[in-house]
């Protein structure tokens, strides 16, 4: 079965359709790449699935549930997050303190805990600045923070929002690491990238969008090697 | 030395019988206050005193707005208004009705609470200069329906105000008259300070347990980021919401307590200015730090009193009046708030969230 369903999904600003009907899907512990060029409507997409963002049309169905109109509120508590394009982490308060705001919808202060020493054990670098204040950490390490602090909520489908986005090659190479063992535990992976080629060989499918629709749904490997693929998106 | 200072002091705040002395310093304190004030200052100090009370439980009440969940909010006097006009009548020869003042004071916080999701609900999706904006018009909305209800039916008696109001009566114990107990003379204001008092550490107290709940954090949250906030699981509608309407309950309260104290209301007392001055308190004392505010609003509401003996110094120095003391006196005091904020641009006692903001780590 489907962990997440998107039929004929529309979402538009105004009069602008930024997200013109797609379907999209995606099963349990899956990795998935939504790649396209700036503008499609890739942000847009996830904003929709999450909720944030009413749809115009079209239907989503998360775990054989539609959740069409279900604020995002609910949807967290049910496991299905969203680390926004741009962090979104909360720059005046401590490592320690974004993680716990992860936590929100939790009330289990012990199993909280442990997951808080779970991340440090996973990102080293946020304990040692677990006091300092989130706003004064570098980009890689502010999104090690949004990543740490989604896990926080312990979603089963992770939408991922640019996470390499103006990151140095080596701290892509570790945020991709970290995806790719997030998968391995069985968390379900939206990734929405702009470096498509990473973001292929990364995951299992992938989608490209094309100014609001999708053009091709594929393996992952088919689409690496896939002619419009290469010219478009892998400047080749 | 200061790193020194504060380790003690961190010891001595672990130390749990150090921790109650000084409870138990503070509480003579302020029990003695009203005494020491009068003797030393005179009467009018005492009901100075009165009012600054009322002015921490405002201030706290807006800081719940601005200071936690992060809303500007510039007509928060209304919430004091709704309060005041409500005890005025129901209890005054106006409409010939005499509640009694357990009734009249959580019925004040109920709607007040109400008039704060009133303004609260259509402005969710404002924030910043925009939420500024419809805050200072609902305020001054409401001043303007204070002023005009007179006609055709009068219900607030227009600008004339509400006169002859109850004093707030505690069964048969009225506040308004002098009591003798145990030999000691309690008058008007020394009853209603100790009122007021207890009023007001409940309001500390509720401050301070709203700020560690869940709904503080949220409100944390929203303040900071609110799509991200939203990210997190939270409700970022109702929580906002709920700090209108906790931040409304307060000032209601303690409209209700000023129209009592006073025994007379008008819409001059709600003007624009009063909003501004109460978000000074919040903003110069440390918004979102409860010591903060209350320091704020004690200075603030203290300060133009004190500023008052300008003209008599002024007498005293030069022998003759030279600048109008009314004058500088809101010079002075205006001076006396941009020194402030250039010194301690995240207030003068900060919650050390707001801190962080200002100083850098290395
Ligand atoms: N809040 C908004 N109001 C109006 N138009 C918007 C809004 N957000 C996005 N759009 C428009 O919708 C379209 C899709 O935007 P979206 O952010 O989803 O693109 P994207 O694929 O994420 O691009 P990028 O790779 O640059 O992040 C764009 O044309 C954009 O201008
Ligand atoms: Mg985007």
């Amino acid at each position: 079965m489907n962990l997440l369903e998107a039929r004929g999904l529309k979402v538009s600003y105004g009069g602008i359709n930024a997200v013109k009907g797609i379907d999209l899907e995606i099963h349990e512990g899956e990795l998935v790449a939504l790649i396209g060029a700036n503008g499609a409507g890739k942000s847009t997409t996830l904003r929709a699935l999450v909720g944030l963002e009413p749809p115009a049309g079209g239907a989503i169905h998360y775990q054989g549930h539609s959740i069409i109109r279900q604020p995002t509120h609910q949807l967290i508590r049910k496991g299905l997050v969203l680390v926004p394009e741009g962090r979104g982490i909360f720059g005046r308060l401590t490592v320690e303190e974004n993680l716990h705001m992860g936590a929100y919808c939790r009330s289990n202060a012990k199993e909280i805990k442990a997951d808080v020493q779970r991340v440090y054990a996973r990102f080293s670098l946020l304990q040692e600045r677990c006091r300092q204040a989130a706003g004064t950490l570098s980009g890689g390490e502010q999104q090690m923070l949004a990543i740490g602090r989604a896990l926080m909520s312990r979603p089963r489908l992770l939408l991922l929002d640019e996470p390499s986005m103006g990151l140095a090659p080596l701290m892509v190479q570790k945020i991709f690491e970290t995806i790719r063992a997030i998968s391995a535990e069985g968390v379900a992976i939206l990734l929405v990238e702009q470096n498509a080629k990473l973001a292929l060989e990364t995951s299992h499918r992938g989608y490209v969008l094309e100014s609001g629709l999708i053009t091709l749904h594929d393996e992952a490997r088919a689409l690496l090697n896939n002619q419009k693929v290469r010219h478009a998106y892998l400047g080749e | 030395m200061m790193t020194a200072l504060l380790t003690n002091w961190r010891n001595l705040k672990r130390n749990p019988y150090a921790v109650w002395l000084g409870f138990a310093l503070i509480g003579t304190a302020l029990v003695l206050l009203p005494f020491v004030t009068d003797a030393a200052l005179g009467r009018s100090w005492v009901r100075i005193l009165d009012h600054t009370l009322l002015y921490i439980m405002l201030a706290l009440g807006l800081n719940i707005v601005v200071g936690f969940a992060g809303l500007l909010d510039l007509g928060y006097v209304a919430f004091f208004a709704v309060g005041a006009y409500l005890y005025a009548l129901l209890a005054s020869p106006h409409f010939g009705l005499h509640l009694p003042f357990w009734t009249l004071l959580p019925l004040g916080a109920l709607v007040a609470c109400m008039f704060g999701v009133l303004l609260g609900a259509p402005t969710l999706r404002l924030r910043g200069d925009y939420l500024a904006i419809v805050t200072l018009g609902f305020g001054e909305i409401i001043r303007i329906f204070l002023n005009n209800l007179n006609t055709p039916i009068n219900i607030t008696n227009g600008p004339q105000g509400i006169n002859m109001i109850d004093p707030i009566m505690l069964g048969e114990f009225s506040l308004s008259r002098t009591h003798q107990v145990l030999g000691i003379t309690f008058s008007s204001v020394h009853n209603y300070y100790y009122l007021f008092l207890l009023l007001t550490l409940l309001v500390i107290f509720i401050s301070i347990r709203l700020e560690n709940s869940r709904i503080g954090r949220a409100w944390v949250a929203v303040r900071e980021d609110e799509v991200a906030a939203q990210a997190m699981g939270i409700n970022t509608r109702n929580v906002k919401l709920l700090a209108f309407a906790m931040g409304a309950s307060f000032g209601g309260v303690s409209g209700g307590l000023f129209a009592g104290f006073q025994g007379f209301v008008s819409p001059e007392s709600f003007h624009l200015m009063e909003s501004i001055m109460i978000l000074c308190m919040v903003v110069l004392g440390g918004m979102g730090h409860i010591p903060g505010v209350i320091l704020g609003a004690v200075l603030l509401s203290m300060l133009p009193e004190a500023l008052r003996y300008i003209g008599p110094l002024e007498e005293a120095l030069f022998g003759r009046v030279i600048v109008d003391p009314a004058d500088l006196r809101m010079l002075l005091f205006g001076l006396a708030m941009v020194l402030v904020m250039l010194l301690r641009p995240a207030g003068l006692w900060p919650s050390p969230v707001r801190q962080r903001e200002f100083t850098r780590h290395d």
